[in-house]
């Protein structure tokens, strides 16, 4: 069997060191040892590419999982997932999940004092089209505090897991809303070394997304790991 | 040359709270019909730097069949894909740390030019604490193959044990997984 092609590594500075100590539990779940440099086998640059289980239209609309509708701002957000070369990723699943509009989990450890909603889950899956498009829609979620540090608050966000092509492309991030005050005291977003790579975690407010009198569009590309040749011509 | 690539999103922790929105039913079962093979578990626990059971990290593995396939259209191997087994699994530690995977022994995989790479999972580990996940690698204690690895002989001899099952009865194997301190996990960089 002819050795496999690898997938770039990754982009130095935009990819976040295990040990960033204002991030206090870090501290004890960073590896000390050096990581062993694993050159790509078969193992790694394959993987699931189809996710798993059955995605249904409800799981791609956030505010449709009850019977009313949930409180807060509601919002359609919607983006591509690509590689470093700018080719879609297509039929990956993306996994979602959020706090709601006061910025309360539907988590039994989540003791933030801010109401849950009967009316919001915060789960959502996407499958990507052919053109690596996915789409769903929600409510914006809230800030909330966390115990990282004295008046400690998490900027509003979205987590995102994604597939991709191979396991080696396995990414799961957050995205943020633009313009949030509370980036510079945020310890997870401040956690990239490079600013500019930060920002791609910023989604954009997109007025040809949004729908008049109904919800806020807002746009988020998501780039995954890609290579400088494809393994098998067409 | 090709024209500029796209810088590369960068990764955040999945965060204490993923469990409503990650885990699925029947998520640590690998075997979904008649898959061919030995039937084992796979299970450990996860410690962090003062020995204490994290109970929210997730596991994520992905592994071949019985046969050494791999069910992905870059496994072109002539062998089959069973219909019978899914490759990939989910366990989010419980309250104890423990993950519980119910898989079956994947077969001997290609490596790099003509070698032959051992049984094995590849997993990667999720949690609070931890901007990206962290890349792991789980083999038996009972392949003779583990020996001419070329993966395990790219981590100190010392070491490599941290990446070995224990065979603990005749269908579950056990390896703990030690993210900081003594016997700390050999983790990958890719």
């Amino acid at each position: 069997m002819a050795d496999v092609i690898p997938y770039n590594p990754e982009e130095k500075g935009a990819q976040p060191p295990s040990l960033y100590p204002a991030y206090k539990s870090t501290v004890l779940r960073a590896p000390k040892q050096p990581l062993v440099i694993l050159p790509h086998t078969l193992s790694e640059v394959t993987g699931p590419v189809y996710g798993h289980g059955k995605v249904l239209p409800v799981d791609a609309d956030l505010t449709k999982q009850h019977a009313g509708e949930p409180l807060g701002e509601r919002i359609i957000v919607s983006g591509r997932v690509l590689d470093e070369n700018g080719r879609p990723v297509a039929n990956t699943l993306v996994e979602v999940w959020q706090c709601n509009a006061a910025g309360r989990y539907i988590h039994a450890r989540d003791q933030h004092p801010a109401p849950l909603d009967p009316n919001f889950s915060g789960a959502g899956r996407i499958v990507t089209d052919a053109e690596g498009n996915y789409k769903f829609t929600t409510i914006k979620p809230g800030a909330y505090p966390w115990r990282n540090h004295p008046n400690a608050w998490r900027p509003a966000h979205i987590h995102f897991s994604m597939f991709g092509p191979s396991f080696i492309n396995r990414l799961v991030t957050q995205m943020y809303f633009p313009g949030d005050p509370l980036f510079a005291f945020d310890p997870i977003y401040q956690g990239i070394p490079d600013e500019k790579a930060r920002a791609r975690m910023v989604s954009r407010f997109d007025m040809d997304t949004t729908i008049p009198e109904w919800a806020l569009g807002y746009k988020f590309d998501i780039v995954l790991r890609g290579r400088n040749a494809t393994p098998m011509e067409d | 040359m090709s024209k500029q690539r796209l810088g590369q999103t960068p990764s955040q922790t999945v965060g204490p709270f993923f469990h409503f929105g990650l885990p699925y039913e029947g998520d640590s079962n690998l075997i979904v019909g008649d898959a061919q093979g030995q039937r084992i578990i796979v299970e450990g626990r996860v410690t962090d730097g003062a020995g204490e059971a994290i109970p929210d990290v997730m596991i994520e593995i992905w592994q071949a069949n019985a046969a050494g396939k791999y069910d992905h259209p870059e496994d072109t191997q002539d062998k089959p894909v069973d219909e019978g087994f899914h490759g990939f699994g989910r366990c989010a530690t419980d309250n104890d740390g423990v993950f519980r995977f119910q898989t079956v022994k994947p077969g001997a995989v290609p490596g790099p030019g003509n070698s032959l790479q051992a049984p094995h999972l590849v997993t990667f580990v999720f949690g609070r604490g931890m901007l990206k996940q962290l890349l792991t690698r789980i083999y038996f204690e009972d392949e003779a193959h583990n020996a001419h690895d070329p993966v395990l002989a790219l981590v100190p001899e010392a070491r490599r044990n941290t990446l070995v099952a224990r065979k603990i009865n005749p269908s579950t194997y056990r390896l703990d997984i030690v993210l900081q301190g003594e016997g700390e996990t050999v983790f990958f960089e890719y």
